[in-house]
């Protein structure tokens, strides 16, 4: 499972690196959108909002959206799908090199934007190096549960439209656990219990692919 | 002396969305041997080989592929023992002809030291550091070919492998299904038309709405 993991995330990422997605396409996006948000806000409460980190997760969201979508659309070319099918790969080990992969993604993504939303919100960058524990976990969540809705969809009709129907509802209670897990660090607040909930609900999203990956791949 | 049997089908169908792709089609094919299934379009070629690929399952019938049971076996070991071939090529677009090669090979757990000597083999020794979306459609074909030869399947499964190939092309596939059979594996492909081959005189299984209706057994 392990080496078919390592295997799958490695060729996922060489794929992300020739191709250059995340860097002039999926960014720059996450960048504008952040930047928009900033403007929404106005000049009047940069720095003072409290909806910094709101804003955050919201453009983390879409990034999110968009990189679940393209590691699926990687394995869709055609005759792909079939060719990798025969290669007899543990589906476990497919879901826990996936998850890696965009789970890496969607750090750097996160690193990128975190300094964004302390460049344009004006967020606390104490705050937000003390919340990048929490982020980093967050995200880890998302990519695991991303994966495995993308596998769900992959290969439906209008799966790129399908795709954030399904998984915003699995992505809300991460997306509010994040948030305030980020708020309370700026706040100095209680920060552990946002973080537990995150933490629970990763491990849970990992052991619910490595069992039903294998069943989603098939149907 | 008969020699075994590597597919045999009885009454085998295969639906999909409640449409029937394979409807009670009887088939056996023998170990080491070439056979070659014609038919129109939506006859129902690829259906049959993506069956005995273990990439469809059958909804009714019976039937074994490389002694694995159809109904009962598992499908996924069966589809480690057979090379699939797609007509529309099967490789990661964005890697380089060795990085699919590499990523092919490893997941099969075979040697890498294999991967110079196939992608030579198939002509694309001077191509391995070329980005897969670069090669032309023969090319690329070529390297689906490389990536048969290091499985080393026993059953190879090509749909419509003459599509793309020019001349030069079809005589070194024939060159090379010959040497695949005469090394122990069996090969059944797919095509319009019956093989036109100087060479090869492989047995011709004849679909026609989803069954066989010539060349059976």
């Amino acid at each position: 499972m392990i080496r078919t993991a390592w295997l799958v995330a490695k060729k996922d990422l060489l794929i992300e690196r020739r191709s250059r997605v995340l860097l002039w396409q999926v960014l720059p996006f996450g960048a504008m959108a952040l930047l928009l948000s900033g403007l929404a806000l106005g000049p009047a409460h940069a720095g003072t909002s409290s909806a910094g980190p709101g804003l955050f997760y919201l453009v983390m969201l879409f990034v999110a959206l968009l990189m679940i979508n393209r590691s699926y659309v990687i394995e869709s070319t055609p005759g792909t799908r079939a060719s990798v099918q025969t290669l007899g790969l543990d589906p476990a080990g497919v879901f826990l090199g996936k998850s890696l992969a965009l789970c890496v993604e969607l750090w750097l993504s996160g690193l990128v934007l975190l300094a964004g939303t302390v460049l344009v919100l004006h967020t606390g960058l104490h705050g937000a190096l003390v919340a990048l524990p929490s982020v980093l976990v967050t995200l880890a969540a998302m990519s695991a549960a991303g994966t495995l809705y993308g596998a769900l969809t992959a290969g439906a009709q209008g799966a790129a439209t399908l795709l954030p129907v399904l998984t915003l509802p699995a992505f809300a209670p991460l997306l509010v656990a994040g948030e305030r897990s980020f708020s309370a660090a700026l706040t100095h607040s209680g920060l552990w219990e946002w973080w537990l909930i995150v933490a629970v609900a990763l491990v849970a999203y990992v052991g619910v692919g490595i069992l039903l990956y294998g069943v989603l791949e098939e149907s | 002396m008969a020699k075994d049997l590597v597919v045999t089908l009885h009454d085998a169908v295969v639906l999909s969305s409640g449409f029937p792709l394979l409807s009670g089609v009887e088939l056996e094919i023998e170990a080491q041997t070439l056979s070659v299934v014609t038919g129109a379009n939506g006859a129902g070629k690829t259906s049959l080989l993506r069956l005995l690929a273990g990439l469809v399952s059958l909804s009714s019938g019976e039937g074994t592929v490389a002694g694995i049971d159809l109904v009962n076996g598992d499908l996924r070991q069966l589809r480690r023992r057979v090379g699939w071939l797609g007509h529309e090529g099967s490789f990661y677009n964005d890697l380089s002809v060795r990085e699919n090669l590499v990523f092919a090979a490893s997941a099969l757990e075979r040697p890498l030291d294999d991967i110079d000597a196939a992608a030579h083999r198939v002509g694309l020794g001077s191509r391995l550091e070329t980005t897969t979306k670069a090669l032309s459609a023969g090319q690329r074909r070529r390297l689906g070919l490389a990536w048969l030869l290091l499985r080393r399947a026993e059953l190879w499964l090509l749909d419509e492998p003459y599509a793309s190939l020019d001349d030069q092309g079809r005589v070194f596939f024939d060159a090379l299904l010959a040497d695949v059979v005469d090394a122990g594996a069996s090969v059944v492909l797919s095509a319009h038309d019956p093989l036109r081959s100087a060479t090869l005189h492989p047995r011709e299984i004849v679909v026609r709405g989803g069954r066989v209706a010539g060349g059976a057994s």
